[in-house]
């Protein structure tokens, strides 16, 4: 995010104190405990921390995570880019509505989105005698945790893409469709190769949520050991169980995934970057002269 | 009569988008909403009264919403710094900071929650200094509030910023060239362009932090009546198979986060009036 036209090499003395006040507040709140994560966990040496993550329970704890991002990630991006192509390709009415209704799920607790869950298909909820009936079991097993994590992760791709598609604007796709693509062709040839890097940040992004998620998958899971425990469920065992090393090596997992996530962003941003210089008038003006399109490129 | 509710478009898949996101939506948002609502009407007003008015639950609403309301404050101030720090200055190590501003969006609340306590607890890395100045971070009020400063963080930041780098710097050169100084510049020239966006960045890590509770558990120690937030009664109430006290409870939290997003809807209009008005 950072253009470099406007900054300049601070000098002044109020710049360093500003920069300074950043840096110290960064410093407490961010930098220090990010530390103490990899810190902690590395206490007792490396054998202890190599151990610890090699427990069959957090073994088990991280193929779950794996599985629950595995179905909610794609079904969320799926969404996400159908919900980004009708906001940002027409105009219709409620489409304000839309917006904030796809934002919801930001405004609710995360103990108040598993808690959901538990009134609809847990043993006194809604469906519950229902699922008894047929033997089914989501409340407490893996169809609640992953529906608590689609809830929690639902708006993370869409919000990336929105505004992504409607800055592009309509023009290459009415162009497309002109010249006798149909819908799914200007899909995947036009508007795709222009939302990559928002739709990949998005589905990174949306995929650290899902697999960190911690109070709403609480919630439904029912802590049952090497079952329905998730990673972060698994840190929070082992720390209550005064087990500090063992959580703190879990926790480094979720630490190191937060940590790829931002690298996953920055280039991405470093991409898009690069891609609005590419395609500045100029650009444009050149595949006019050359009778050539935007996109051989 | 009918009025035209859609522009025509020649893109094709009005239909098919529209109605997979509207399904989506219903299944996985708008019906467990609703389920809540429906829930909540089953009570009678006098028990849904007596649970939410219980000491132990005005209490952790106070809790909620005061540490909530500090830790916003707080992010709103050095957030406009670090996102003019981020935009107007260059200094070594400039990208990294930037990139690194987003970890609480990155970070599992958990793994925060676990690694602040570490740091502010009495015998931690900085737990152990305050402490000597009779500062107690971690088990306390203020702990609840470090763990909330953390995950708003980048909340102002991220809504400042881009503003920001698209000011016009003319203004700023005209003010000076006219004699303002640089406070009087800032004052009078920036900070109205700034307040929708600084606005807007306060109320969304306000919502954010009320509905917190991962980060916060470990930091807070977890006493009734002292530092127990509301989603953790919430909680609470679940262990107890107390569903009833549960859903009045959420219920009234779900109205104050809408409400938190009505008001920043509201601010954000009327703060762009009164920057037109000038």
């Amino acid at each position: 995010m950072s253009h470099t036209n406007q900054s300049q090499r601070a000098t002044h003395p109020t710049a360093w104190l500003m920069i300074a006040l950043s840096l110290v507040f960064l410093g407490l709140f961010l930098i220090v405990p990010l530390i103490a994560v990899f810190s902690e966990a590395l206490k007792g040496g490396v054998g202890a921390f190599l151990s610890a993550i090699d427990e069959p329970e957090t073994m088990a704890a991280i193929r779950l995570t794996l599985l629950v991002a595995v179905i909610a990630v794609p079904l969320n991006a799926i969404f996400g880019v159908a919900a980004a192509w009708v906001i940002a390709k027409y105009q219709f009415r409620g489409k304000n509505l839309l917006l904030t209704l796809i934002d919801l799920p930001l405004a609710v607790s995360p103990v108040i989105s598993g808690f959901l869950f538990v009134l609809l298909f847990g043993s006194q909820g809604l469906l519950g005698p229902w699922l008894a009936e047929h033997d089914l079991k989501i409340i407490f097993a893996v169809p609640g945790i992953v529906l608590a994590t689609v809830f929690v992760t639902f708006p993370y791709v869409a919000r990336e893409l929105i505004p992504a598609m409607q800055s592009l604007g309509n023009d290459e796709e009415e162009a497309a469709i002109s010249l006798g693509a149909n819908g799914w062709q200007t899909f995947y040839r036009v508007t795709l190769p222009n939302i990559k890097w928002g739709l990949l940040y998005g589905v990174i992004l949306c995929n650290a949520r899902a697999m960190g998620e911690f109070g709403a998958v609480s919630v439904v899971s029912g802590h049952i050991r090497g079952l329905t425990n998730t990673i972060p469920l698994q840190v929070e065992i082992l720390y209550n169980e005064y087990n500090f090393v063992a959580a703190f090596s879990v926790a480094t997992l979720l630490a190191i995934l937060a940590i790829v996530t931002l690298i996953v962003k920055s280039i991405m941003e470093w991409k898009a970057e690069r891609q609005t210089i590419e395609q500045e008038p100029d650009m444009i003006v050149r595949a006019y002269e050359t009778g050539g399109s935007i996109h051989g490129h | 009569m009918k009025k035209k509710w859609k522009h025509p478009s020649i893109i094709p898949g009005f239909g098919l988008s529209l109605g997979y996101t509207i399904s989506y939506l219903s299944l996985l948002v708008l019906i467990p909403l609703a389920v809540l609502i429906l829930n909540a009407t089953s009570l009678t007003w006098e028990q849904f009264w007596q649970i939410v008015t219980a000491e132990r639950v005005v209490a952790s609403y106070k809790l909620s919403f005061l540490t909530s309301f500090i830790a916003a404050a707080i992010n709103t101030v050095f957030g406009v710094i670090i996102a003019w720090v981020l935009v107007r200055y260059r200094f070594p190590g400039k990208r990294i900071i930037d990139g690194l501003v987003d970890l609480p969006f990155a970070l599992p609340t958990a793994v925060a929650g676990i690694a602040l306590t570490a740091v502010y607890a009495p015998n931690g890395w900085i737990g152990q200094y305050l402490e000597e100045l009779g500062l107690k971070v971690a088990f306390t009020s203020v702990g609840v509030t470090t763990a909330l400063i953390f995950i708003g963080i980048p909340f102002v930041i991220r809504t400042v910023q881009p503003v920001l780098q698209d000011l016009d710097l003319q203004m700023e050169e005209a003010a000076a060239s006219l004699g303002a100084s640089r406070f009087v510049t800032f004052w009078r020239i920036i900070f109205p362009q700034l307040l929708p966006a600084t606005v807007t960045g306060f109320t969304l890590a306000l919502a954010r932090a009320v509905g917190e509770y991962g980060s916060v558990v470990f930091i807070s120690g977890n006493m009734p009546m002292k530092t127990e937030i509301a989603p953790l009664l919430i909680m609470t109430k679940l262990e107890q198979f107390d569903y009833e006290g549960a859903t009045a409870i959420a219920t009234v939290m779900l109205l104050l986060s809408f409400i938190i997003l009505f008001v920043t809807n509201l601010l954000q209009w009327w703060s762009r009036r009164i920057y037109r008005m000038e």
